[in-house]
């Protein structure tokens, strides 16, 4: 039978009145076959796992050497109460930590300014000083656990509380091993978190590469990420693209300011969105990598291998969670985490099944786990590396989504670059009207969400016990903030924040500076204040 | 004589950065012939009380997913009764779970949408509104 034949024998069949679109919108076609990889290199687009351009994995071994790293995002109440959090976690054989900080934290504001009053511990774990940090990772080996740290605007002063701590604690910073967030970029995009003007915060995360390539080089000094542009409504390809030129962005930042590009580029990591599309997310992970070793090794000229790897982190949908019939988000989860395993990532976080109406209970999050370790575990999908490479459908839409990304960088530059383009609203545009354009296919369901426009229990009531964040935490932590004002050296605080304010007006790395003020417990907020004194503030356009 | 267009302030109170259910909410109701303030994020009680007052609107719609939501509403309700604004709905959406809903209720706020309600459903709880309050 020819192709033809078999087309007209489909159509033939009856077919179903239905979206057959990926839920990024991507028309796909009801069978893909040799036809479509018939221009493909497929020796050179593939090559081997571990080699260039590393479409199939950025080691070797893959999941046969080491399987990914399980590191459930956590952050809620105190430092007390995320510390027992953590130390559950670990025992029930998490591998990694990754902290949630509250959203004062996440703007570097202290618990106690005008504006944090209700948020102090709601959607993380409150950081105002070192001394948080110390009680954070009481009795946790931070020279074994590697760890994860979510901050952007402020992520270089809270970097350096951790890094005071270690030193406390006697862990040389070589030892230290983990990732910063630090992306600010995706900050004016997506997530909206920012102190400063862009320039500054790009200042700052160059000065932190540097001084990280010479002091703490087991430390990814950011982790690039397209997870919240996709949780903001992108569709895949914009969250890929986007991305990577993110990426791109803060390699041509730190090559002007002098820095050689095989010097921080292996410190480079990357954290996607596993959605719920099964092959589309698979294919946006292989597509990343081969993306991004094409560009460091052709266009900006990187020599060591291990600057062209796109290492990657991979967190399930937060936006795929349902509030209605909360129990089916374990099967969600559970698909996205199968779609960031088979993507090759080197480590994910699992969604607990309450996170659509709260912070996860410990139940709920010791579920999200188990998933994991199922997968790795019992599923087989650990067995055998890449093991869609060289399907049809999968390596055609690894190279639509390539072809898509390349687009939109050129859009991207006809607009002067990723900050014009961000000044401009491109990204921001961009992302609302996809986001737009899916929740109208929900309200016409073009696309269906299980228990929430189609299989709904009418009537349904929630069954599931959800955490609590009690009203004391707040107290607690401004009063225990109080105390450390109180306790400190206060004139080395002026003196150290003083010498950073002087060094925030010059052109020294800036990061030095900061450890400075966090080893004499000067306070997030305070921190902060120093250096908007000398960069100003960020004000965004609203629109809709 | 053509009906006045119902005028409504979106707005993000507090720190909270979660801005695409109130963009995609706030383009529903454009859509449906509504006429929307967007006030974008990082916004206080008092800039959300003080832009209803300038524009005279007829709802003040908040979207929190941090947790806080019982802090601001409260707040800003209490601004709106205290400028006069008492009559004016107070609504909203985001992540409040069913007890904190219930709350909210009892200090005067309207219903309060969550995720996987419907555009549609938000449409008609605002004119539905509007039409029980007469001229």
């Amino acid at each position: 039978m020819d192709k033809k034949a078999w087309e007209k024998k489909f159509r033939n069949s009856g077919l179903r009145e239905a979206d057959f679109s990926t839920i990024s919108g991507r028309p796909l076609e009801p069978l893909y076959d040799w036809d479509d990889l018939a221009d493909l290199n497929l020796k050179k687009e593939l090559a081997y796992p571990g080699e260039y351009p590393y479409t199939r994995g950025v080691h070797p071994s893959m999941y046969r050497g080491k399987l990914w790293t399980m590191r459930q995002f956590a952050g809620m109440g105190t430092p007390q109460q995320t510390n027992q959090r953590y130390k559950f976690l670990l025992e029930k054989g998490q591998t990694g930590l990754s902290v949630a900080f509250d959203n004062p934290t996440l703007y570097g504001w202290d618990s106690d300014h005008a504006l944090s009053i209700g948020e102090v511990g709601r959607t993380g774990v409150a950081v105002d000083t070192m001394e948080d940090m110390e009680i954070l990772f009481d009795e946790i080996p931070l020279d074994k656990v590697s760890t994860s740290m979510t901050i952007n605007a402020p992520a270089s002063w809270i970097f350096a509380m951790f890094l005071a701590n270690a030193e406390k604690r006697h862990i040389p910073f070589a030892e230290l091993r983990g990732t910063l967030q630090n992306d600010i970029l995706k900050e004016y995009i997506a997530q909206k978190e920012w102190i400063f003007p862009p320039e500054p915060h790009l200042r700052l995360i160059t000065d932190l590469m540097a001084f990280c390539a010479d002091h703490v080089p087991q430390w990814n000094t950011i982790s690039i990420s397209g997870y919240h542009i996709r949780e903001a409504g992108s569709t895949a390809a914009q969250e890929l693209a986007f991305t990577l030129a993110d990426g791109f962005a803060y390699v041509e930042h730190a090559l002007r300011a002098g820095l050689d590009i095989d010097d921080f580029a292996p410190r480079l990591s990357f954290f996607f969105n596993a959605h719920l599309d099964f092959f589309e997310e698979i294919a946006k992970l292989r597509a990343a990598r081969r993306i991004w070793a094409r560009h460091m090794k052709e266009r900006f000229k990187a020599k060591n291998p291990r600057s062209w790897l796109c290492r990657f982190h991979v967190q399930t949908a937060g936006c795929s969670l349902t509030a209605q019939q909360p129990e089916l988000n374990i099967v969600r989860t559970a698909l996205e985490a199968l779609a960031g395993v088979l993507g090759g990532c080197q480590s994910l976080h699992t969604n607990s099944m309450d996170e659509a109406l709260a912070l996860p209970s410990e139940k709920a999050v010791e579920i999200a786990l188990r998933t994991q370790q199922v997968i790795a575990f019992e599923s087989g999908a650990a067995n055998v590396i890449d093991p869609l490479g060289g399907s049809y459908f999968v390596e055609k839409l690894t190279n639509e989504l390539e072809e898509e990304a390349e687009r939109y960088f050129r859009k991207i530059e006809e607009h002067g670059g990723v900050v014009p383009a961000i000044e401009k609203g491109f990204f921001q545009r961009e992302i609302t009207r996809a986001a737009y354009e899916y929740q109208m296919a929900l309200s016409r369901k073009r696309k269906i969400s299980v228990g929430v426009n189609e299989f709904v229990n009418e009537d349904e009531r929630l069954e599931i016990p959800l955490l609590e964040i009690d009203e004391s935490v707040e107290k607690d932590q401004v009063r225990r903030l109080g105390e450390v004002r109180k306790r400190r050296d206060n004139g080395a605080v002026r003196a150290k924040l003083e010498a950073l304010e002087k060094a925030a007006a010059g052109t020294a790395n800036l990061t030095p500076f900061l450890l400075d003020c966090a080893r004499v417990y000067g306070t997030l907020g305070e921190i902060s204040a120093a250096l908007i004194s000398v960069f100003g503030e960020y004000q965004e356009q609203p629109f809709f | 004589m053509a009906e006045k267009k119902i005028k409504i302030i979106i707005a993000k109170p507090g720190l909270d950065g979660h801005d695409r259910g109130a963009k995609v909410v706030a383009r529903a109701l454009v859509e449906a012939g509504m006429e929307v303030v967007y006030l974008g994020l990082r916004q206080t009680p008092e800039s959300i009380v003080n832009a209803a007052l300038e524009e005279d609107a007829d709802v003040v719609g908040l979207s929190i997913l941090s947790g806080a939501h019982m802090t601001h509403f409260k707040r800003v309700k209490e601004l709106m009764d205290k400028n006069g604004l008492g009559d004016r709905l107070l609504t909203g959406g985001g992540i409040i779970p069913t007890k904190d809903q219930d709350k909210l209720k009892d200090l005067g706020v309207g219903k309060v949408f969550g995720p996987g309600d419907d555009l549609q459903s938000i449409v008609d709880y605002i004119r539905k509104w509007r039409g029980s309050q007469g001229d």
